[in-house]
């Protein structure tokens, strides 16, 4: 039942929520005329800012910036059981109450993989559990951490092929299973779960480097052969589509070849996870987001950072939740991306289409003042 | 037949074989001693792989092992101390070998490599919620130990790197404290610092 009465720090809050809301869908110049328009509403409401952020919501919703296709994301919420560690389990329900509390809804929420901390069958049905919450339609995007115990058997069991494409509103969405290693453990008599630690520690030597392998390829190639050049492409993979910092992997060893099969494209985005930070990259036409993790962030890579990106800066240790968070992508017509990276201790950030379209000169996001060291 | 017997009878074997080579006389004093000594290594190498078969456990060389797993930055080398001009005639200190640069090399890096292991293993670390330092530093990373000591905000003091050590765990990994001088405690800040290798030092910065 609703509350007839809601207390002075609830109105405070639903108002600061829907002030952030409608904050991620302006760029920076609409900003600059709604805030104009905002200052306007809240002199003739009498009520001075930011008591009240009612009046730049409204504002936006009048700016008339909405888009086709929009959708949420969480990820990377390494689950444990609950009896051992309840706090990445709170995580997650507060990413599902964040992506339900959208509104308008958005036409589907993406996971984007790690549910689980070490692919144990009670950490994936508490994931699953857990994501049967979300209102929207749900893809599930698979992650090494969700794999590498049973080789994919209870998440497939779960969730289906990890490998699958979809067609909305005139743009062609594909999910890859992109953490496939080659075969370390057999030779090493590894146990199940002496491999899946080995792949659970990012800075492991003895794993191989991620790959999305000669298979998926080749069904990559086939489920993209009937589109068009101009067909608005949207790819999803858990690692990132090329290639960073290999000791990490925040890298995908055959990103080559996978970009050479969506070069032909006029516009690709790639929406992936494993990084937990901001992250951003164009290589030709094809544009890559990653996303926040709702576990952990990670430190940016010590070398060959994508000159697009803008940094988070460096999380605060003495808050578990910051650099954390989930987000929102809207999706233009012509297949490029606004990305937002919704925090939940910071300032939305927005990384608009326009930024990687002018290779970095318009449209910059605002920079965080403190560096990620 | 026993371990007892058998070893009776690899000594036996080498006592046979010394007592030829005394024997040969021309052959020197030199190459007798040279021989001795690969028989002595030889039946050290069979008595300690036969423990090691007996304990596998304990045989096992974590420090290798470790290394694979995860990247140690090597210490200092030193090597430049070995050459001429380097030691000085008639001074007992600053004589060194390439077994003392060794030993250095090899007793410091493995301080550091136990500090890897107990920095990558949550059980090491006495966590009570599966979590580990490298969850959120990989290779050590974002851990600054070169701007210790510092004002810590949160603290309301000065904070040493341990200080940080063990608010991360007894925070995130929701562990118990180490002692300052535990060595565990002294393991972790030799990895964390041995990882920031030619950073120099700017304590206070935040």
């Amino acid at each position: 039942m609703r509350p007839k009465h809601k207390s002075v720090e609830t109105r405070y809050m639903e108002e600061r929520n829907e002030f952030f809301q409608a904050l991620k869908s302006l760029d920076r110049r609409s900003f600059i005329k709604v805030s104009a328009a905002a200052l306007g509403a809240a002199a003739t409401r009498g009520i001075v800012p930011p008591t009240s952020f009612q009046p730049v919501r409204l504002s936006a919703l009048q700016a008339g910036t909405g888009s086709d296709i929009y959708f949420a994301y969480i990820s990377d919420s390494h689950l444990y059981e609950q009896d051992v560690n309840d706090r990445f389990v709170r995580s997650l329900l507060r990413a599902v109450d964040d992506v339900n509390q959208l509104d308008p809804q958005p036409d589907f929420v993406l996971y984007g993989g790690d549910l689980a901390q070490l692919g144990q069958a009670k950490e994936l049905d508490l994931g699953a559990q857990i994501l049967k919450g979300v209102k929207a339609p749900l893809r599930v995007m698979v992650g090494e951490h969700d794999w590498y115990l049973d080789l994919g058997e209870k998440w497939k069991s779960l969730f289906g092929q990890p490998t699958y494409s979809w067609d909305h509103k005139g743009v062609h969405f594909v999910t890859l299973m992109s953490v496939v290693e080659e075969d370390f453990w057999t030779v090493r008599g590894m146990s199940p779960m002496e491999r899946m630690k080995t792949v659970a520690g990012l800075d492991n030597g003895v794993q191989r480097p991620f790959t999305v392998g000669a298979e998926q390829r080749q069904w990559l190639q086939n489920d993209l052969s009937r589109f068009g050049n101009d067909t608005p492409l949207v790819v999803f993979s858990h690692s990132p589509l090329y290639k960073l910092y290999k000791n990490w992997n925040f890298w995908t060893d055959d990103a080559d070849e996978v970009q050479a099969i969506l070069s032909r494209f006029k516009n690709v985005s790639v929406i992936h996870g494993h990084t937990h930070q901001m992250l951003t990259n164009r290589i030709g036409n094809i544009h890559f987001h990653g996303m926040l993790a709702t576990a952990w962030p990670w430190p940016y890579a010590p070398e060959g950072m994508p000159p697009l990106t803008i940094q988070m800066s460096r999380p605060d240790p003495f808050n578990p939740q910051d650099g954390c968070g989930d987000g929102e992508v809207r999706v233009h017509p012509e297949g490029l991306v606004d990305k937002v990276y919704n925090f939940w201790n910071r300032n939305p950030v927005t990384v608009a289409r326009e930024y990687t379209v002018s290779w970095g000169r318009e449209s910059l996001p605002a920079r965080p003042n403190r560096p990620s060291y | 037949m026993s371990q007892g017997t058998r070893l009776l009878s690899i000594w036996g074997t080498t006592f046979a074989v010394a007592a030829l080579l005394s024997g040969t006389g021309s052959g020197g004093q030199e190459k007798k001693e040279e021989q001795e000594r690969q028989e002595g290594q030889a039946l050290a190498d069979s008595i300690l792989s036969q423990w090691k078969r007996k304990n596998p456990e304990k045989a096992s060389d974590w420090v290798a092992e470790e290394k694979e797993r995860h990247k140690i930055q090597p210490p200092a080398d030193n090597s430049a101390l070995l050459q001429s001009g380097e030691q000085g005639k008639g001074h007992v200190y600053g004589q060194y070998t390439e077994r003392d640069l060794l030993m250095w090399s090899r007793e410091t890096e493995k301080l550091v490599v136990e500090g890897s292991r107990i920095f990558h293993d949550a059980d090491a670390l006495r966590s009570t919620v599966a979590v580990s330092c490298d969850m959120c530093h990989p290779d050590g990373a974002n851990t600054h130990p070169e701007t210790y000591p510092k004002f810590q905000v949160q603290m309301g003091r000065v904070a040493l790197l341990r200080d940080m050590i063990n608010w991360c765990v007894e925070q995130p990994v929701r562990g118990t404290r180490f002692e300052p001088d535990d060595e565990r405690m002294r393991a972790l800040e030799a990895y964390i610092y041995a990882q920031r290798r030619g950073k120099s030092l700017e304590y206070g910065k935040h």
